[in-house]
């Protein structure tokens, strides 16, 4: 066991390692860097920049050097220091920026992966058992429709109804007192009070393609012949369900971290630009148009990180739930 | 195949049916496939000729029309003497301006009628991109009255035929880019799956590698990474391709699992023992065992491409203005102002969604009858 | 080695006290509704079970024994449906209960269930759930019955597991099914089963995923728990032999009806029923040589062999510790000849006349195959296009007669592919020689354009083999070909194959893990265990006078399909 979980952990080095090199190199993909529109922007305003400035910014930045040298410098900067570079368009160090918007992220992720766990299991397990009747129909109605409303569209449909019904605004995560308060408990009830609107938003999606999962493990599982023999023990319904088959079929189940995740991140991303959240999204967006590449880079090398943690943990989670894993 | 199915049809028809019969039967019984299977239909028709499905064109401003709201179709038409007929028309809507805020305000106009026509005559498009043609499949008898059944935008565009125009983008995204995906996924997983070995596992480990990213901000990068100024048709090629980018490695994982169960089937080693060639072993006793599984993959795999473009276009990083997908439609819809005055805005995204749950549901149905043999 | 000698039973059949029937059913229907109609799986059965007796309910696939054996604790799967007759518990108290009237979730029922009628099935490994400890799900009827603390369910979980020999029943509490062997998980379901003291135990078919030395272990098992607590016991099966060794009473089925029933003796000696007698006579006809054998000539042992296969190895795995599937394999076929490979499961047979194609690589040794002009040929060592020319004089016969055919091609396409691909006919010519192997096959050429699943396992099988002759092979290697047919098909096969070869002068390699068949088709066998050949010899010889104690040990684990001849508690124990 712990052989496994040491071995599955050293794999993660060089994943990390591709997926820090794939985001530098995303963020430098585009043509021209900062500099140039830095002063495409200038420019704009009728502000003329010289030859020489541009050099000299380049060199500040050190955008001059090869690809290969930035990202060496990048990467040991982030390794030894936790030093993610500079944001252009900020002025400040990109791991000012980041944290508190990684946190929400996370949090934001979390909490709508237990929602989506606690809606799609039990749901999945009674569309199952009571499979071809009315409230089956109703389910799986319901989950194809989530699985076909895109994310920001719901959140969209929310905004106008809050809007045009309740004459509210909905969006961010903390009430106007609290945006700019240093935490507090306060805050923190707050947070709660605003998380939920997010966390429905994403979970419907993910809500809708894990109950399809669990009703599918279910049947699997409903017909084989160890759920006759617990049966046959005398079992009743209720205890022989929710001991074998839900059991055995949560262990597919808890492999869906390692895919629910990265959808988790990719639609939170969205919806936190529809809903303006303060997390990782709206800024990554915003740098990446900016072309404010340590900044986008650092929110990539995160996001990326974070899911393949999650795959990870839900790997480690399954080898203990399944001695089969465990004992091979 | 189930024995149900099998009861239904006739034992002569088979005991010769062939597996796509055999296939047939099975998903005929599954009725919201079928309609699923109608609805797609229908919407890659409109993606094929969408100026005929469209009433105005699709890009002509109207500023008399800014935010018009969706007509109302009258089918019933009362003659003066109290006689009816059934007659669709519509009343045209006069614009008055609020006199303290200037906003706009359209009222029907209960004193003019304009009939609906099919076939009527239109704007001037180009069938299949090859034949003008100026027929639309409804429109009104006075060209210069034009209907609003989706009501306007913010530019007085009609958003219907907007929507039919962007069927056109927005579902051939999915194909171009699950094509794209589909060669990708076929041979990499083929590789994998076939050969084995040091291959598989190099493959396997880009698989797993791949599908624990997210792909969002990797489509954003990946995207805001393309130059502004790319002429309409590179600029959706490359968002195909940034989309297929990540979508390979589903297909690749259902290909190379196909491959895997298949290469230990016992009628594939009698094939080898027939002494059929590899290629042979592959393309005329594997291939059509897993062609019914990929064909049912790539239906699943359409839609994930459709809701990726439109939520990239949604953005601003997807397709620009002025071509027009579903996307670039919904970003007329992105602040609250514009859809509080003009929810059909929303619109588009009711087509999305449809199509989304079409295909969702005739991949669910061709899944479910891919194999007519194992049940 | 041990000689383990049980107890001798009663004489079978004895008449039983009318105050011991445990369970009286009369007239059980259960059905299944489908879409087209209603299958009668089950259509007015009547028995009664006897305390200390055991009930033996045979029939071949689809007669409805084992929906009758749910249909007792009322577990059949949906949408069966108990609709008729009356399944009467008598409980030692003198009360009893008619099962047929409690709800199928009843709270009556389920305490029936487990504790009164205890069940085991087929697959023990599918049965048992591979995620709790085998403790935890002998423990839980323990305490669902009754109602014994943790401690003392564990207690007798472990008194349990010692009582089905399980060894090191301490430890074994702990581990999960899948540490265990196929033998050795049906002694935890046989402990999970005896937990409650059951006054009836079912078993359906609890042996036929075993090998027959496991087989042998688990009847007695069950026979000696038997006469230690005194339940009855219903046996379902399909094995006449089986039946023959342990049966009291004996209850045959057929498409749901029973068509006879009877002590064991009178059924197999004195049979009235058309069915029963088939069924006996195709069990008795496998007992002995074939007909078709008898007439010929004796094989001419001094004549070269076709192949010759020295010191063969097949390694899987790691060079460093390898699984030893076929190890220094050393035997020869002769012309003409049927060359039975017999052993158990796991014992390298099917790897070995893999290796015989060179569908596997082997790791070292010789096959020599002599070819039709006196050339010889190392297989081992082949290249691709020598390969090509012995694939075709080399044919295989495969046991699976669903997945060895492929699904989308139809009949003509299946058995024309290696004439085809080897530019021996098309078009025309190849249609009529489609045709006539079809004909020589028995069946119908007007079917060439059906798909296999038009056909019955017997008719895909006959297709399977229609396609190995089509290039007019010198070899066959037939694996467990018949295996997957009910007993009434398999000599009908076996005779098919005997013509054929008396026709086209082949030579078979015949594997198979069933000694009736073998003894019926085969010249010469070869005995196999761990990879190793332990002992050949002429069929008659080997199967009478075995010289190798392991193959003394297989054949006295065979039940004999003779109530009079019960060998099994004189059985030979191998260990080696």
């Amino acid at each position: 066991m712990l052989r496994f979980i040491i071995s599955r952990t050293l794999w993660m080095i060089p994943s990390l390692f591709v997926v820090s090199f794939l985001a530098f190199v995303l963020i430098q993909l585009p043509p021209g860097d900062y500099v140039t529109t830095y002063i495409a922007t200038l420019a704009a305003s009728n502000e003329v920049v010289d030859q020489n400035t541009a050099a000299d910014l380049r060199q500040r930045f050190g955008l001059d050097q090869p690809l290969i040298v930035q990202y060496v410098k990048w990467i040991t900067g982030i390794l030894t220091r936790g030093d993610f570079g500079l944001s252009f368009e900020w002025q400040q160090p990109v791991s000012d920026l980041i944290w508190e918007r990684m946190a929400l992220t996370l949090i934001l992720t979390f909490s709508t992966l237990l929602a989506t766990w606690g809606i799609a299991l039990p749901i999945g397990v009674f569309s199952a058992v009571k499979k071809y009747s009315i409230g089956d129909y109703i389910v799986t109605f319901f989950s194809f429709l989530g699985l076909a409303v895109p994310s920001f569209l719901l959140a969209l449909v929310l905004m106008y109804i809050a809007a045009v019904q309740f004459g509210q605004e909905v969006g961010g995560l903390f009430s106007e007192q609290y945006v700019n308060a240093p935490w507090s408990m306060g805050k923190v009830f707050d947070l709660i009070h605003h998380l939920w609107i997010p966390v429905i938003i994403l979970a419907v999606s993910g809500t809708a393609s894990l109950i399809r999962v669990m009703r599918a493990n279910m049947l699997d599982e409903l017909g084989k012949p160890y759920v006759t023999t617990a049966r046959a023990k005398g079992l009743s319904e209720f205890h022989l369900l929710v001991k074998y088959p839900v059991r055995i079929a949560l262990n597919p189940f808890i492999s869906t971290i390692a895919w629910l995740l990265p959808n988790l991140v990719s639609g939170s991303i969205i919806v936190a630009i529809v809903l303006s959240l303060p997390t990782a999204g709206p800024l990554l967006l915003q740098s990446l148009m900016s072309q404010d590449m340590y900044l986008a880079g650092a929110f990539v090398l995160l996001i990326c990180t974070l899911t393949l943690i999650g795959s990870l943990v839900s790997d480690i989670l399954l080898a203990f739930a399944d001695p089969r894993i465990r004992l091979e | 195949m189930t024995d149900a199915a099998l009861a239904a049809v006739d034992q002569k028809r088979l005991a010769v049916a062939s597996q796509w019969q055999l296939m047939w039967w099975a998903f005929k019984r599954h009725h919201l496939a079928m309609i699923g299977l109608a609805i797609t239909a229908f919407f890659y028709l409109i993606a094929l000729i969408p100026g005929f499905f469209a009433v105005n064109d699709p890009n002509k401003q109207n500023a008399r029309a800014a935010y018009h709201p969706p007509q109302a179709i009258h089918f019933i038409d009362t003659a003066q003497d109290g006689s009816w007929s059934f007659r669709p028309y519509i009343r045209p809507y006069v614009l008055k301006r609020d006199p303290q805020t200037l906003a706009a305000i359209y009222t029907e106009d209960p004193a003019r009628k304009v009939y609906l026509q099919f076939f009527a005559k239109g704007y001037e498009y180009n069938l299949l991109g090859l034949f003008p043609s100026t027929t639309h499949l409804i429109g009104t008898d006075n060209p210069n009255q034009p209907l609003f059944m989706f009501g306007a935008d913010r530019l007085g565009r009609c958003v219907y035929s907007r929507i039919m125009q962007g069927a056109q983008i927005s579902l051939s995204v999915g194909l171009v880019g699950v094509f794209l995906s589909l060669t990708l996924g076929v041979l990499l997983g083929g590789i994998s799956g076939y050969y084995g070995g040091r291959a598989d596992f190099v493959i396997q480990r880009a698989i797993e590698f791949v599908l624990a990213l997210p792909t969002i901000p990797i489509w954003l990068a990946l995207a805001a990474a393309l130059p502004q100024d790319w002429p309409a048709t590179l600029n959706y090629f490359m968002i195909t391709l940034i989309l297929s980018l990540t979508g390979w490695a589903q297909l690749a994982r259902v290909v190379r699992g196909r491959f895997l169960s298949l290469r230990t089937e016992e009628f594939v080693t009698a094939a080898r023992l027939d002494g059929a060639s590899e290629g042979r072993v592959i393309f005329r006793h594997m291939l059509p065992s897993f062609l019914s599984h990929i064909i049912a993959s790539i239906t699943l795999a359409i839609p994930a491409m459709i809701l990726a473009e439109t939520s990239l276009s949604f953005l601003g990083l997807g397709l620009q203005p002025p071509t027009i997908s579903w996307g670039v439609l919904l970003r007329e819809a992105q602040n609250i102002r514009s859809i509080a005055t003009a929810p059909w805005l929303f619109a588009p995204g009711a087509f999305v969604v449809i199509a989304v749950i079409a295909l969702n549901f005739l991949g669910d149905g061709l899944r479910d009858a891919a194999d007519p043999y194992n049940k | 080695m041990t000689v383990t000698e049980l107890s001798p039973r009663g004489a079978p059949g004895a008449a039983s006290a009318p105050g011991r029937t445990v369970l009286e059913v009369r007239n059980l229907t259960t059905h299944f509704p489908v879409r087209t109609g209603v299958v009668k799986a089950v259509d007015g059965v009547s028995f009664n079970l006897e305390r200390g007796k055991t009930l033996c309910v045979v029939g071949e696939s689809g007669s409805g024994k084992s929906v009758t054996a749910r249909s007792i604790l009322q577990i059949v799967d949906a949408p069966g449906r108990i609709v008729a007759g009356e399944m009467i518990l008598h409980r030692p108290d003198g009360s009893s209960v008619d099962l047929a009237k409690l709800g199928n979730r009843s709270r009556e029922i389920r305490a029936v269930r487990g504790a009164e009628i205890a069940m085991i099935f087929q697959e023990p490994m599918s049965s048992l759930s591979p995620v709790h400890t085998v403790g935890d799900q002998i423990m839980e009827v323990l305490r669902l019955h009754l109602k014994m603390s943790k401690a003392e369910a564990r207690a007798r979980c472990v008194e349990l597991l010692r009582q089905v020999e399980i060894p090191h029943p301490d430890r074994a509490v702990d581990r999960y099914t899948f540490e265990f062997s196929g033998g050795m998980r049906q002694r935890v379901m046989i402990a999970m089963a005896l937990a409650c003291n059951p006054q009836i135990l079912i078993a359906d078919e609890p042996t036929t995923a075993l090998d027959v030395t496991t087989q042998a272990e688990i009847l007695d098992l069950i026979k000696k728990l038997q006469q230690q607590h005194g339940m009855a016991v219903m046996f379902i099966t399909h094995d006449m032999g089986v039946v023959a060794e342990i049966a009291d009473e004996v209850l045959v089925m057929y498409h749901g009806k029973v068509m006879e029933a009877g002590d064991v003796d009178t059924i197999f000696h004195a049979p009235k029923d058309e069915y029963t007698k088939m069924l006996i006579g195709s069990v008795l006809r496998l007992e002995q040589k074939a007909e078709i054998r008898l007439k010929r000539p004796p094989i001419d042992t001094t004549a070269e062999p076709v192949i010759e296969v020295k010191n063969l190895q097949m390694h899987f795995g790691s060079p460093k510790a390898p699984i030893k599937a076929v190890d220094d394999v050393t035997l020869k076929v002769l012309p003409g000849e049927t060359l039975g490979i017999v052993g158990e499961s796991g014992s390298g047979k099917t790897t070995m006349g893999r290796c015989l194609l060179r569908i596997y690589d082997p790791t070292g040794g010789q096959i020599s195959y002599k070819r039709a002009d006196g050339s010889k040929v190392d297989i081992v060592a082949a290249d691709k296009e020598t390969l090509k020319i012995c694939r075709r004089e080399i044919r295989m016969i495969f046991q699976d007669p669903v997945g060895s055919l492929n699904p989308r091609m139809t009949v003509a396409q299946v058995i024309g592919e290696p004439l085809l691909v080897n530019g021996i006919a098309k078009g025309r010519e190849l249609d009529d020689r489609v045709a006539d192997l079809m004909q020589q096959v028995g069946l119908n050429p007007e079917w060439r354009e059906r798909y296999p699943h038009a056909f019955s396992g017997g008719q895909r099988q006959r297709i399977g083999i229609a396609r190995a002759i089509a290039l007019n092979p010198r070899v066959i290697v037939a694996d467990e070909a018949t295996s997957a047919l009910d007993v009434s098909l398999r000599s009908q096969m076996l005779d098919l194959m005997m013509n054929l070869q008396d026709k086209l002068g082949l030579s078979y390699v015949f594997i198979s893990h069933d000694i009736g068949v073998i003894r019926y088709m085969c010249d010469r066998i070869a005995v196999m265990y761990r990879g190793k050949v332990v002992e050949t010899g002429f069929t008659e010889q080997v199967c009478d006078a075995p010289t190798h104690p392991y193959t003394q040990a297989l054949l006295s684990a065979i039940p004999r399909p003779d109530p009079r001849m019960r060998s099994m508690h004189k059985r030979h124990r191998y260990t080696g």
